[in-house]
């Protein structure tokens, strides 16, 4: 009898374990801290660069910052600031008549801003460059051929182009541009815009399109093709701000209008990617005397803070798959269409990619650009392995054990809870541990909607083609899967009884 | 006859395979009735029956006097054992957990259940130093044992075995025999055993129900058997299993 007393004290006690384990992740979660204003970025280079200025400055003015630099996309940072998960993020004129507000008959700053204020957004004046859309081809080739303007393009069909996957979809982007210039190249493909550089230095590709203040430009050695039939709209940098936020860290923001021309701005760009360090060049903008004394948070606490927001986006989601995963699992073993709907549903949701299911979770309400919606994405891919497994591992119980269950006179839930769970546990944990390891991965993510985690060193450093940069989240992305698989080795002989074990 | 279990034009069919024609049968209080006839003549069929793990296509069973519903059959599986050829052990409970399961599930007094245990311990012959061993750590002998044990743990009033016996080997099955004709005997034990051996079933049963492709043939002592066929079937089984007494 005293052993029966002592697993059950036993269980008692690991079972309040894992459920105190969430609930100490979301309590030390830093989103309950005291509203700070929130900068985002896009994740390319330039865009990285001026969240840090703006970071800087509104700093200086004395306000606490929360940076959030390297969002996924155009839509995913202005959601975010239509939903108030930001403050401000720097954006193009261009970029908001064309893909925000889709109104491209709108030319001055003034009418901007009046279609603006409606949706509570407000605009800074321009920063005083203009980083418009251009095609960029090596110099070599554009002399050999003589290409000087876009319009000479349509004599070379031959030439290969590769071109960004926004700029390819953009309203203002390849195809509205293909029609104006009648350009028919025989050969047009995406690719990623740091690797399209490569492609262009490799001779894969011989144009590309670019950001005219693109510090790639000049360090390649490229040639920008004159837009002669002036297709391209005008891109000039603001910052797009919540109409809501303090005046006072509006101003310290209004402060930065016209200091930055397409030069320094060059020049600022080019200092980041040769340095891979963002606020490095950030100090430039500011002078160095200002500008040393702040070179960021130290590596040591980033690190923590990655790893922490990794852990509690992985965590919090791994507890929701295992909360919804083993009921839906102990109702999909009893089969039917019941059971196999559940195993279909559970199987195509794994199918998505990362990136389409987030952008089909940010148009729901409750979720928009927010860890709701990265924890929810992970809940679903972590669903499949916890359902999967808790299903086979109920239906490969033994008939006689089964029977002898219900023969003994045990009630449906006592056999699941005392029998049947018990049984199938080691397979049930190992399903567990698979989403686990599968949600420490895919959390990185999250950085794309500005969630944070491990996934943002990964993202800035896949911008800057810098791999110490994204070897800093992937490391220990990797130690956290090898430490999450260790741990639960170490659970399964604390949870798995012994009798299964020998 | 004082009939503890009784069933009334019970017929059960898998599909179109008849597992077992309309049958009457009575199963007295206080005795050992024996099932046994060839594989797939309905006799482990006639007991899941019973415990509930079937329901029959028609006919009723009664337990002490009233009938067996969907609605009374959980209860009255507490007062019914059941035992089957490979014992049914939980594998993630030691010997001892798997026999106090269902006391330990209704809250009885811990020293009740110390008690009823070491009792079991005495009747099964099981030694009180394996209880704490699982499942694969024990003999097919001793699995069958606590099979046993956990069957009577809540004193049952009757006991179904289905081949208890069949998995083991001669030496441990004469033992257990002996043992079990004992624990029938001293308990008064209303039983119900299946099995396909008729020295067994000789040995062991107060009264053999020989059994043949889903009907009852024939009911009787093994005497009343042999002296007194009720068909050809009978004799036929009888003989093939005379074996070595008459080498």
């Amino acid at each position: 009898m005293k052993r029966i007393r002592k697993t059950g004290k036993q269980e008692k006690l690991i079972r309040n374990f894992l459920f105190c384990f969430p609930a100490f992740l979301i309590l030390t979660s830093p989103l309950s801290a005291a509203e700070p204003i929130v900068v985002g970025s896009k994740k390319f280079t330039e865009s990285y660069v001026l969240g840090e200025i703006a970071k800087r400055a509104i700093e200086n003015a004395g306000f606490q910052i929360d940076f959030r630099p390297g969002m996924g996309g155009t839509i995913i940072v202005w959601e975010a600031l239509r939903t108030g998960r930001i403050t401000l993020y720097p954006d193009y004129t261009g970029t908001i008549v064309e893909e925000i507000l889709k109104r491209p008959e709108l030319k001055s700053e003034d009418a901007i801003r009046n279609a603006l204020a409606p949706l509570g957004v407000g605009m800074t004046g321009t920063l005083g460059f203009n980083n418009t859309w251009a095609l960029v081809m090596r110099r070599a080739s554009a002399e050999a051929a003589h290409i000087r303007t876009i319009s000479d393009l349509r004599a070379h069909p031959e030439l290969h182009f590769g071109l960004t996957h926004e700029f390819l979809d953009r309203r203002d982007g390849w195809p509205p541009l293909a029609q104006r210039y009648r350009l028919l190249p025989q050969d047009v493909r995406g690719i990623d815009h740091a690797l399209g550089y490569e492609a262009l230095a490799r001779n894969e590709i011989d144009v590309k399109d670019a950001y005219s203040t693109d510090a790639k430009i000049a360090q390649n050695d490229l040639v920008t093709l004159a837009d002669d039939l002036e297709f391209f709209p005008q891109y000039k940098a603001v910052f797009l701000y919540r109409l809501d936020a303090p005046p006072k860290a509006i101003a310290a923001l209004r402060k930065l209008e016209g200091t930055l021309d397409e030069q320094r701005m060059r020049r600022l760009n080019a200092e980041a990617e040769q340095t891979k360090d963002y606020a490095r060049a950030a100090n430039l903008y500011f002078g160095n005397a200002e500008g040393t004394a702040k070179s960021g948070e130290a590596f040591s606490h980033k690190l923590m803070r990655w790893t922490l927001r990794h852990l509690q986006l992985a965590g919090i989601s791994l507890l929701l798959s295992i909360v919804v995963g083993i009921p839906l699992g102990i109702i999909a073993s009893r089969g039917g269409w019941i059971g196999h709907t559940i195993l279909a549903v559970t199987s195509t949701v794994q199918t998505i990619p990362s990136l389409a299911l987030l952008a089909l979770l940010i148009p729901i309400p409750f979720f928009g650009i927010s860890p709701r919606t990265a924890i929810a994405a992970l809940f679903l891919y972590g669903l499949l392995p916890i359902v999967r497994n808790t299903s086979t591992g109920l239906q490969d119980i033994a008939q006689p054990v089964r029977e002898s269950a219900i023969a003994l006179g045990l009630e449906p839930s006592a056999r699941l809870w005392k029998i049947y769970l018990p049984i199938a546990s080691r397979t049930i944990l190992g399903g567990i541990k698979t989403s686990a390891v599968i949600n420490i991965g895919t959390a990185t993510l999250a950085a794309l909607i500005g969630a944070g985690g491990l996934g943002e060193p990964i993202l800035s450093g896949l911008n800057l083609n810098d791999h110490a940069t994204i070897l800093q989240g992937a490391i220990p992305a990797a130690v956290l899967a090898l430490l999450v698989q260790w741990s639960f080795d170490l659970l399964d002989r604390v949870l798995i009884p012994k009798g299964l074990r020998l | 006859m004082d009939s503890l279990v009784q069933l009334t034009g019970v017929s059960k069919s898998y599909g179109a395979a008849v597992a077992l024609h309309p049958t009457d049968l009575d199963f007295a209080r206080g005795k050992t009735t024996v099932l046994i006839g060839p594989s797939g003549c309905g006799k482990s069929t006639l007991l899941r029956l019973i415990i509930g793990l079937l329901a029959p296509d028609s006919g009723t069973i009664q337990f002490d006097g009233a009938p067996i519903t969907p609605v009374n059959i959980p209860a009255l599986r507490r007062r019914i054992g059941y035992v089957i050829q490979d014992g049914g052990l939980f594998p993630h409970l030691t010997a001892r957990r798997n026999v106090l399961l269902m006391p330990a599930h209704l809250k009885r007094p811990a020293a009740e259940m110390d008690r009823r245990l070491a009792e079991l311990c005495a009747l099964t012959r099981f030694p009180q130093t394996a209880l704490d061993r699982y499942p694969i750590e024990l003999s097919g002998g001793q699995r069958q044992r606590i099979s046993l044990m956990r069957a009577l743990a809540l004193s049952p009033e009757l006991l179904l075995l289905d081949e208890p016996l069949g998995a083991l080997d001669p030496l441990v099955r004469a033992s257990l025999q002996k043992d079990l004709k004992e624990i029938f005997g001293g308990l008064k034990q209303t039983a119900i055993l299946v099995t396909h051996d008729l020295a067994e079933a000789a040995y062991l049963g107060d009264e053999i129900v020989l059994m043949n492709e889903g009907r009852v043939v024939q009911i009787g002592t093994l005497e009343d058997l042999r002296t007194k066929p009720a068909s050809d079937f009978v004799t036929e089984f009888i003989n093939a299993q005379r074996g070595l007494a008459l080498i």
